[in-house]
């Protein structure tokens, strides 16, 4: 393992501008054959830029890259895919309409003007094998599970013969389980010669995945490590720039009355399939119950069932022992129940509308904001001020159109006009998603300031660790049920891993005795 | 007698039914794009005056066809320009042709006529497709119908499977559905978009421009005001209809045309039912086909309009 080995692949002083950004600053990348390298960063750090530069979706402003030590000029995916490189985004590029072997062939220049897609499907078949990835050639991409899809996407880079493969956040959407497979999959693949950039903002899995790592800070390169030389404490001080707090400090749970109460919910998702199947689950004062789960298992419909957004085709919800079933988002909100909606610009608030506005947009309809149906300006901007003020809002001025402000801020501002108004329930909908560790951290502040004041809240989480962190319940929602409920105390990755996988509870009990201890979120 | 009357019942039908389905198949070719082309009637009525123009000036019609087929791919280049490459709003923009195409065709139709006739084109008589009888095959009672048409509607039985074909078999179709679904992954995928959706927005231009042709030179020969009687618009429809294959596409022509077909037949029987609402009837069919196919739609949800459609790309868009 001593030989000096040439870099398959070299970045050098990789600049890439946005209007008003840097995102990549003068950046250098080296990956050897057989490797996998891990970039590590926070979210924003530019990771994802440079990634995109090198798959030639985005052209540098600056800088050079080789290939097997040939300078090589990449202007498209088609260009990047000619030299053996191919990147699984965190978005999977995959066309929902088209068959596995589809997508697959999708774009290939070298392929007979019509396709036999029996051929087609049998190399997927015969490649699928050799590296344990099994799907299904002739199923669409829309009958498949995340996890499934993400097989198509790595399929499809081994089909196109791709001997570097980026993966961008690819455990994200995957079980704790399913990432240790990853795992074996790549495994596989470096053995055979072949090379991958890993990218993640998780310690964890630079630790498990990588030979390398290289950690990424506001668009500059900071560190170079042998994976075997560090540890995920000295990765966390390089990646956000100082020690982190693994633990928020939180006083013990005192719950209260009864604030939501969910009995055998029954829902149907955008498509009229059955999103939520019999779901039952309770809220108290004073407690953050956290919802764990694979996205799309239900999480985001059981949101707009408690805050009226959606309709439930059976079963019942409560909010303060009065039944809300089918009651409209108005009536709701009357009853005290705030949401954070997991689509900031889109739901939470209206970009092209100033920060002002954006926050009175609960109180509007009640006096001191408005009276006889005339909203009062001088009081919209006094309220706009203190919540700025009480929330550590960063706006140049309260009426600057909120786009323009960085998504933690505009978070911010959400939580604020929710909080306020927020008398009983909070639901909160993957609150902390694309937030910076300082945002994150404020965030989740918030909501433990709100479980102080005797507010229940819910919270959906896709990061284990943070609902492990804040949570008082944990409960694991798997196909529109809940799995089980546990004390976040008694919680263990290894345990909610199994239970976002659909194991229920109760037939847990005996494999915990021996589940090995790699819950290093808790450490 | 019923035979006759059922015989030129089809035969009225396929006639009728002709420019429809060139324009179909054409749009549906640019909607998989994901370009939605509103421009077609004005196209339609580019491609029928200068189609006529050209060949009652040159004697030929196949030249008519070959000037017909350039303007539409030209108007159609201009809404891909504005559409694709100035990322315009592709409403707006077929709008603005289609009132471009309309006024510009008009407009021609009195001034590219001879002088004899005040320049006026309306009322001349030019050359145009006649009928090709085949032998035998047309002699069938009723089916004969298919086989004594002009070379245009000969040429639909053609392009219909091809063009099925092209869409669903071949890697060219499945790329062009690719970039109708999903221009990111298209694009991630080394499928060049812009070039894509520039490619068969012409086309379906082409096809549009063909359509108006076969009715200036074959359907009702000659130059009329508002030849293509809104012709455009019930394509828009059928393009639904046929829920983006261009094999339904024939259905859906099949249906209107008969309609065009049926009520010639009323009207020469001689009918207290006035001529006004008779010539309604393919539009209050069209407002129900719309109705039926969305309601459809929305119990199948799968087959449905490309994902992508209307919507503009730019690659480094966040």
């Amino acid at each position: 393992m001593n030989e000096v080995k040439t870099p398959i692949l070299e970045m050098q002083g990789i600049t890439k501008r946005f209007p008003g950004v840097l995102a990549n600053d003068h950046v250098d990348l080296e990956l050897y054959p057989g490797e996998v390298l891990a970039l590590l960063g926070e979210n924003g750090a530019g990771k994802s830029t440079l990634m995109n530069v090198l798959v030639g979706l985005y052209r540098p402003d600056e800088g050079e890259i080789y290939v097997r030590g040939k300078r090589a000029e990449i202007h498209s995916p088609k260009d990047a895919a000619a030299l053996g490189i191919g990147m699984v985004h965190q978005n999977f590029m995959l066309v929902k309409t088209m068959t596995v072997a589809e997508n697959i062939i999708l774009g290939m220049s070298d392929l007979p003007f019509v396709p036999s897609m029996e051929t087609v499907g049998k190399r997927i078949t015969e490649i699928s094998k050799r590296y344990n990835l099994q799907v299904d050639p002739n199923a669409y991409i829309w009958q498949l599970s995340v996890g499934e899809q993400q097989r198509v996407e790595i399929l499809k880079l081994v089909y196109r013969g791709a001997e570097i493969l980026i993966l961008d956040e690819p455990t994200a959407v995957l079980t704790p389980q399913e990432s240790h497979e990853l795992a074996g999959v790549l495994k596989v693949m470096t053995d055979e010669g072949k090379s991958a950039i890993f990218i993640t903002h998780k310690m964890e899995e630079v630790m498990e995945f990588s030979d390398w790592v290289r950690v990424l800070q506001h668009g500059k390169l900071v560190a170079v490590r042998r994976t075997q030389d560090t540890s995920p404490q000295e990765l966390a001080r390089l990646m956000v720039g100082r020690e982190v707090l693994f633990r928020l400090d939180k006083a013990a749970c005192t719950p209260t009355e009864t604030i939501l109460e969910l009995q055998d919910v029954h829902a149907d998702d955008d498509k009229g399939l059955p999103a939520l199947r019999g779901l039952s689950l309770t809220i108290h004062g004073g407690e953050i119950v956290g919802i764990a789960g694979v996205a799309g298992n239900g999480q985001r419909q059981l949101s707009e069932v408690v805050t009226g957004l959606r309709r439930v085709t059976g079963g019942q919800v409560f909010i303060r022992r009065k039944d809300m079933t089918n009651q409209n988002p108005l009536s709701v909100i009357k009853a005290g129940v705030s949401h954070i909606p997991a689509d900031r610009i889109g739901m939470g608030a209206v970009g092209n509308m100033a920060v002002s506005e954006n926050l009175v947009m609960k109180g509007y309809r009640e006096a001191p904001i408005v009276i006889n149906g005339v909203l009062r300006p001088n009081r919209i901007l006094e309220f706009a001020h203190k919540m700025i003020e009480m929330f550590r809002i960063a706006t140049p001025t309260p009426q600057t159109r909120i786009k323009f402000l960085s998504g933690g801020n505009i978070q911010k501002a959400i939580l604020a006009r929710e909080i306020d108004a927020c008398d009983g329930l909070l639901v909160a909908v993957y609150p902390s998603r694309g937030l910076d560790v300082g945002a994150t951290e404020s965030v989740r502040r918030m909501l433990l300031a709100q479980r102080e004041e005797g507010m229940g809240v819910l919270l959906i989480s896709e990061d284990l660790e943070e609902l492990l962190t804040i949570a008082d319940r944990i409960a694991v929602m798997f196909e529109g049920q809940i799995m089980g409920v546990v004390a976040s105390d008694d919680a263990d990755v290894e345990t909610l891993g199994l239970m976002m996988a659909g194991v229920k509870r109760e037939d847990l009990a005996v494999e915990i005795e021996d589940a090995v201890s790699t819950s290093t979120a808790s450490s | 007698m019923i035979i006759s009357l059922l015989t030129s019942v089809l035969s009225i039908t396929l006639r009728a039914g002709t420019s429809l389905v060139y324009a179909t198949v054409g749009e549906i070719y640019t909607e998989r794009s994901g370009i939605l082309n509103l421009g077609l009637e004005g196209m339609m009525l580019m491609g029928a005056v200068t189609a006529f123009a050209t060949a009652y000036y040159s004697g030929s019609v196949g030249l008519g066809l070959v000037v017909a087929l350039a303007v539409g791919a030209m108007l159609a280049a201009i809404h891909a320009f504005l559409t694709v490459t100035m990322r315009a709003n592709q409403v707006v923009s077929g709008l603005s042709i289609t009132l471009f195409g309309s006024g510009l065709a008009s407009f021609l139709g009195q001034r590219l006529g001879p002088v004899s006739n005040n320049y006026y084109l309306v009322g001349m008589v030019g050359p145009k497709f006649t009928p090709i009888r085949i032998p035998w095959l047309s002699k069938i009672p009723v089916l004969g119908a298919l086989f004594s048409q002009d070379i245009l509607t000969y040429l639909v039985y053609l392009l219909v499977p091809l063009a099925w074909f092209y869409l669903y078999k071949t890697r060219e179709g499945l790329n062009l559905r690719a970039v109708g679904e999903n221009p990111q992954t298209a694009d991630a995928m080394g499928i060049n978009v812009t070039r894509t959706r520039y490619l068969y927005t012409v086309f379906g231009g082409m096809l549009a421009g063909l359509g108006g042709a076969h009715l200036s030179l074959a359907y009702t020969p000659g130059w009329t005001e508002n030849l293509t009687g809104g012709r455009g618009w019930i394509v828009i429809a059928l393009v639904i209809f046929a829920m983006w294959n261009p094999a339904r596409a024939i259905l859906g022509a099949i249906l209107f045309g008969g309609i065009n077909a049926v009520q010639f037949r009323i009207q020469a029987a001689g009918t207290t039912i006035p001529a006004e609402f008779l010539n309604m009837l393919p539009y209050l069919l069209t407002i129900l086909v719309l109705i039926v196919m969305t309601w459809w739609e929305a119990l199948s949800k799968r087959i449905g309009a490309p994902a992508a459609l209307g919507n503009a790309y730019m690659r480094e868009d966040k």
